[in-house]
């Protein structure tokens, strides 16, 4: 009895429902905007958008694995060194040793050419649009929505149209990874333009320079280091699409993780993660180095002297 | 220092002192309904008002004043009195909404925006409040920045910017960055990227609020110093009436956007226009900021031109009171002369204390 009364209850309920008449087929709408208008439309363009980041990725690619291990070693260690000193440069030393050890040399450079393939590429586009967001706030405007839904859309979902368009492989993959990449790098150039001091741009239109002087001499220099944030996590970001870019293609260590996922074989999915994870430090370190050299080596020089240019003390003290 | 600026000088002399700046009824209204908020001011609404009602904000408000070569010009007002955009749409950092300027008979709300810039690499300079040095240049290469602007070599402007800092006593900093100098030296970096470029107009936005008492002293004389050298057209903001009648040939005080009074140091100090300049003058150091000349009781007494009385002693009636002090509390007779030695009147001690009291009787004029 009660059963019935709820039977008859809920079926009135779904009587509003409007699936229980007809599924609005929002799907096949999609496909047929995209498969019979946008993809053959569009796909020239794409394709041409294509060519220069092949270009780039396969001479980073083959110059990467042509070089010998040692160099490779040498140059990193050296640039480590350079860049962020001793400790980096033992950590990149002892990374990359492990990385030959476990037998990931050939995949570490085929994701390290994607990577840097793809943070040049943001770089190209991103710091460009970052400016001209700190250049209007209607621009801004226009882009902060654009930025958001960038970095909120499941990296999964986007791989749909980019293959569509793009086909699958190593390049489609680098374009997934500059889409997902991107949007720190313009949030971080528009904040770092931004946050220079009014009155210095003041100064710079007073000392008569147009404002293509003020951005080169005054607000990128100034800039510089929120810009090196951005590389930093767009970086950081890019070496986290390695595994997804797996899904459409990608070779190196992405692939690793993703093939020993398929055979369920934990210890070579893992060893691709560690080498993901090493990479990660040693990028991540010798960036986030380059953003606050700068700084470091002028606090450095201006303690040293003042403790030691005997000029100086005497000016001090007048 | 330039030879064009001694050429300027020397016809000025020919002739009589020509008007280097001329301004008429500018104003400045930041907001959305300029042409009300503007009408509304006519009708005798207060600026707080008309904030109040459309929200836009008459920053200077029809304001008019000419200034002469080689001439220290000080704006003086409290914060929001609207001193800082007033100077600023002198080179047009802000946009004038209305009214005329004309620097050398050049109509500079008409100017182009290259035109703009070759005034502001050429006449116009300006040195701000919180120094406004770019932190990741040199002290040489922040001074040389107008010069890279006008487009000269490396050597050539770092030897200039070494030569304008030498005249500034901060040759041996010029490779030093400016977080590693006092405020004081850094304003002096500020004044030397003003004065490389040779200006024949310098702006000053509160050059020296920012500094400690004693160093602000130092930089007003050396300031002085400066002007008697290159005879620079100053346009000074302040808002400290002591440094404004020290430094100034003409005060302007600025209330709400509009100047309360425009005058010479010892006009603003004897006869304050209404009482909100009289509020200002009752606080300042008198001895400083009157010329002895204010304190002679018989113009000529002595007879004008005549020569000086036996046993008196003489002082330049432009020297400032405090200068009299020792001598009119001395025995002899103190006589006021003028800068080519002609006798302009006597002075006794009575006269100078009664002056430096505030005893309106006392005042000339």
């Amino acid at each position: 009895m009660a059963t019935e009364v709820f039977d008859q209850l809920r079926a009135a309920a779904d009587a509003v429902r409007p699936s229980s008449y007809r599924i609005l087929p929002l799907d096949d709408w999609i496909e047929a905007v995209v498969k019979d208008w946008f993809v053959p439309t569009l796909r020239p363009i794409f394709r041409a958008l294509q060519w220069p980041i092949a270009q780039v990725l396969d001479g980073l690619q083959s110059v990467l694995l042509a070089i010998p291990f040692a160099v490779v070693v040498i140059i990193a260690v050296l640039a480590a060194w350079r860049a962020a000193g001793r400790g980096i440069a033992i950590i990149t030393f002892v990374s990359l040793f492990l990385l030959d050890w476990i037998g990931l040399w050939r995949e570490t450079m085929i994701t390290l050419a994607m990577i840097v393939t793809a943070v040049a590429f943001c770089i190209v586009v991103g710091i460009p649009l970052g400016i001209a967001a700190a250049r209007s706030n209607r621009t801004a405007a226009v882009f902060r929505p654009i930025l958001d839904v960038m970095q909120t859309i499941p990296s999964f979902v986007y791989l749909v149209p980019i293959v569509m368009l793009f086909g699958v492989g190593m390049v489609p993959a680098v374009i997934a990874t500059i889409v997902f990449a991107l949007p720190p790098l313009v949030r971080l150039t528009n904040l770092g333009i931004r946050q220079v001091q009014g009155e210095l741009v003041e100064a710079g239109r007073a000392f008569g320079s147009t404002p293509r002087q003020i951005l080169w001499e005054i607000q990128l220099p100034l800039a510089l280091r929120t810009i090196m944030t951005g590389v930093n996590q767009t970086l950081m970001l890019a070496l986290s699409m390695t595994v997804i870019g797996a899904l459409i293609g990608a070779g190196g260590l992405g692939l690793v993780v993703y093939t020993g996922l398929g055979r369920l074989d934990v210890g070579y999915a893992s060893i691709g993660g560690l080498g993901i994870v090493l990479l990660a430090i040693i990028l991540d370190r010798i960036t986030q180095a380059m953003g606050d050299g700068d700084n470091a080596r002028r606090r450095k020089a201006g303690r040293t002297a003042g403790e030691r240019t005997p000029d100086a003390v005497a000016g001090e003290a007048a | 220092m330039d030879g064009t600026r001694g050429d300027g000088h020397a016809s000025a002399e020919v002739t009589s002192v020509p008007r280097r700046i001329e301004v008429r009824g500018l104003s400045k209204v930041f907001g959305a309904d300029v042409a009300q908020a503007l009408s509304l001011r006519r009708q005798g609404l207060s600026k707080s008002e008309i904030i109040e009602r459309i929200g836009a904000v008459v920053a200077v408000d029809e304001v008019s004043f000419s200034v002469d070569a080689g001439e220290i010009f000080v704006v003086m007002g409290l914060s929001g009195s609207g001193k800082s955009t007033l100077v600023r749409c002198l080179n047009r950092l802000q946009e004038p909404t209305a009214g005329r300027i004309e620097i050398d008979g050049e109509d500079i709300v008409a100017a182009t925006e290259e035109r703009l810039r070759a005034l502001r690499l050429e006449k116009i300079t300006m040195v701000f409040q919180h120094f406004a040095l770019l932190p990741h240049r040199t002290v040489a290469e922040n001074v040389e920045y107008g010069l890279k602007m006008r487009g000269l070599a490396k050597a050539e402007r770092r030897a200039k910017a070494l030569k304008t800092l030498e005249s500034v006593g901060l040759a041996s900093w010029a490779d030093r960055h400016p977080a590693d100098l006092s405020g004081g030296m850094q304003q002096r970096v500020g004044l030397a990227r003003a004065l490389a470029l040779d200006p024949e107009i310098l702006l000053m936005d509160e050059p020296f609020s920012a500094l400690d008492p004693l160093i602000r002293r130092d930089m007003q004389a050396e300031l002085l110093e400066l002007q008697r050298r290159y005879r620079t057209t100053i346009i000074f903001i302040t808002h400290d009436l002591n440094e404004a009648l020290t430094l100034g040939h003409q005060v302007a005080v600025m209330k709400d956007g509009r100047f309360a009074q425009v005058g010479r140091p010892a006009d603003i100090v004897l006869n304050p226009a209404d009482d909100y300049v009289a509020a200002f003058t009752r606080d300042i150091d008198r001895g400083r900021a009157l010329p002895v000349r204010a304190a002679i009781r018989q113009p000529g007494s002595a007879g004008a031109g005549a020569v000086l009385p036996e046993g008196a002693v003489s002082i330049e009636g432009g020297q400032p009171l405090h200068e009299v002090f020792a001598l009119a509390s001395g025995p002899a007779p103190v006589v006021v002369v003028d800068a080519e030695g002609r006798v302009e009147g006597t002075i006794s001690a009575a006269d100078v204390t009664a002056l430096l009291a505030g005893n309106p009787q006392q005042g000339r004029s």
